[in-house]
């Protein structure tokens, strides 16, 4: 299979600032294409401009070897699809939601419901059909946004950030829900994530993207597997941190990352490596608890982001950690920014790359 | 103070008894000033459209001239309007000055500010992200905005009555376009006038009566849709 959509030397300018700059880009038919990259690093721009919502500054768009021009547009819209980072709803019920792209095609009514009804067994929503959309809760608003795109069995799916400010559970179901498209529907698939584990996972290639430009391609093994410079850059990626690993004599890892913070993890390897902790994974307590957990530090809340139903915390504890904990126990805790606190999380749950 | 309720009284028997002259006059007005509301909303919200959703030079200057217009005196805009469908004026020769459709336009003319300033506003507050939204499930630039014009209805709506409202309480148009000519331009407010001016208080009564129920009417289905609209916004 060769490559469906393609960038040649894409460049975009916004008021003089480049938010991308000479990008090209191969989208094989039917992979799984992730674009890792810390916030501000183009990675929305470039599925803006394969959603054919922008237009590149410079460059060109391929979609199956044919140009995308302004008399070809509104065709080839139609192959592609998008969820936002910011979940975008019309205010209407979930069916309607669901039903607008294949009501825009024109499909027989027994058609879109039976389509709607599929998108929405494969985002877990049966039942949800006659709920306003906006009455649900953020994960599920997410999920309503991915059934509509899915519904449409585009041949390309463009996912930006579609679990960012989600909690565990219902980036799990997305997660899932992803990978089933991909391999039962032949999706192809191209997502923006700036969560390294995430892109560890799902993906079949991984594009690192920084400051406008496309650095490395490969799959995660290449990419992860030795250590990288770029990937290494990347110090606004959550919890990512470049060090030096030591295998310690009881079979367990301990890496330094500077500052006086040594990282225990169980994966055995020595030399340069990153170091990724998903803030779901760090516990948080007002005192020193004994536990299992082999790291622990104290530190100190520095900014709190709110995200609905979680909040994610910055704690600085020599280095910046973020930890993502339920809106309930925030509250309970009665934490502010300047609030001393122990984080925990086991060695098994650190993850070399 | 006997004569006024004297008046009120003989108002009430004039309404529930069914008095013709009265039912005639306010079948009318809801006619002339639904219509005026329709039009207004017809030619109004394409150009609250236009405003909202596309950049051109002078848009700042076209919204800032309609929400000025909002306030235009009524008597003002009877004036320029008589002048326009008199004989000798520009439109005299369709004969429409003291005719039902005069005051239609007229009204509609003096409504279309508010719908266009009110719609644009609406139409302003919906996500950026609903038109590309739109767009990413394959609709087209129109299909997009019509998409985006959905998500304001609520707006569209509230522009819709309040501008009904101002048009069935206004006296100027309706008086120097239609003339208040009994049993055939005749409206609430041109009916109050002439009657008061003629003493027959109890009919004048009567019709203020009507206008004020209609406009109290209005005034309180649109509090409550208002509060519903509150209600549907979503928590976050």
């Amino acid at each position: 299979m060769g490559s469906t959509f393609e960038l040649r030397s894409v460049t975009k300018v916004f008021d003089g600032i480049t938010a991308l700059n000479d990008v090209s880009l191969q989208i094989r038919s039917g992979e799984i294409l992730t674009l890792l990259g810390p916030n501000g690093s183009g990675k929305s721009t470039l599925l803006r401009i394969l959603a054919l919502l922008e237009k590149p500054s410079k460059g060109e768009v391929y979609f199956q070897n044919e140009k995308v021009t302004d008399r070809n547009m509104f065709r080839m819209r139609l192959e592609s699809t998008m969820v936002f980072q910011k979940t975008t709803l019309f205010s209407t019920t979930v069916y309607n939601n669901v039903a607008y792209g294949l009501k825009i095609r024109k499909m027989s009514k027994n058609r879109v419901n039976e389509e709607v009804g599929r998108a929405l067994r494969l985002a877990r929503l049966e039942g949800f059909e006659k709920r306003q959309a906006k009455k649900l809760s953020g994960g599920e608003q997410q999920r309503v946004a991915l059934a509509r795109a899915l519904a449409l069995n585009a041949k390309l799916m463009l996912l930006d950030e579609p679990t960012a400010n989600l909690d565990p559970k219902n980036a799990l179901i997305i997660e899932e829900t992803i990978a089933d498209a991909n391999r039962e529907l032949k999706t192809t698939i191209v997502m923006a994530t700036h969560n390294m584990f995430q892109a560890k996972n799902l993906p079949n290639r991984i594009a690192l993207i920084n400051d406008g430009k496309i650095s490395e391609v490969g799959t995660p093994s290449e990419i992860f597997g030795k250590f990288s410079t770029t990937l290494a850059s990347f110090a606004a990626l959550e919890n990512t941190f470049a060090g030096t690993a030591k295998l310690m004599g009881d079979g367990t890892t301990l890496v330094d990352i500077g500052n006086n913070v040594q990282i225990a993890t169980t994966t055995q390897k020595s030399g340069s490596v990153s170091v990724f902790v998903s803030p779901e994974d760090i516990i948080l307590s007002e005192d020193l608890i004994v536990s299992s957990a082999r790291n622990v530090f104290k530190g100190r809340i520095v900014g709190i982001s709110d995200f609905g139903s979680i909040a994610k915390l910055r704690i600085d504890a020599g280095k910046q950690f973020v930890v993502q904990i339920t809106k309930r126990s925030f509250n309970e805790m009665q934490l502010n920014v300047g609030s001393e606190v122990y984080m925990a999380f086991k060695a098994s749950s650190v993850h070399l790359v | 103070m006997t004569e006024i309720l004297d008046g009120i009284l003989k108002a009430f028997e004039l309404i529930f008894s069914g008095d013709p002259r009265v039912y005639d006059i306010t079948l009318r007005s809801l006619y002339v000033s639904g219509a005026a509301t329709l039009i207004a909303i017809l030619w109004g919200v394409p150009i609250a459209m236009l405003l909202a959703l596309r950049n051109f030079r002078g848009k700042l200057l076209v919204k800032g001239v309609f929400s000025t217009l909002i306030g235009v005196p009524t008597v003002a805009l009877g004036l320029i309007l008589y002048l326009v469908f008199s004989k000798g004026g520009p439109l005299g020769f369709l004969s429409l000055l003291y005719t039902p459709t005069a005051i239609i336009i007229g009204e509609a003319v003096l409504v279309t500010p508010i719908v266009v300033s009110f719609a644009t506003t609406a139409i302003e507050a919906v996500d950026r992200e609903i038109m590309n939204l739109a767009k990413t499930l394959g609709a087209s630039e129109s299909q997009a905005s019509i998409a985006v014009l959905k998500e304001a209805l609520n707006g569209v709506f509230l522009a819709g009555i309040a501008s009904f409202n101002r048009a069935i309480a206004e006296l100027g148009v309706a008086l120097l376009v239609g003339g208040g000519i009994v049993g055939w331009t005749e409206v609430l407010t041109t009916g109050i006038e002439l009657e008061t001016a003629r003493g027959n208080i109890e009919i004048a009564i009567a019709l203020g009566i009507i206008l004020l129920a209609i406009v109290f009417g209005i005034n309180l289905a649109l509090s409550i849709i208002q509060r519903r609209a509150i209600w549907a916004a979503p928590s976050s």
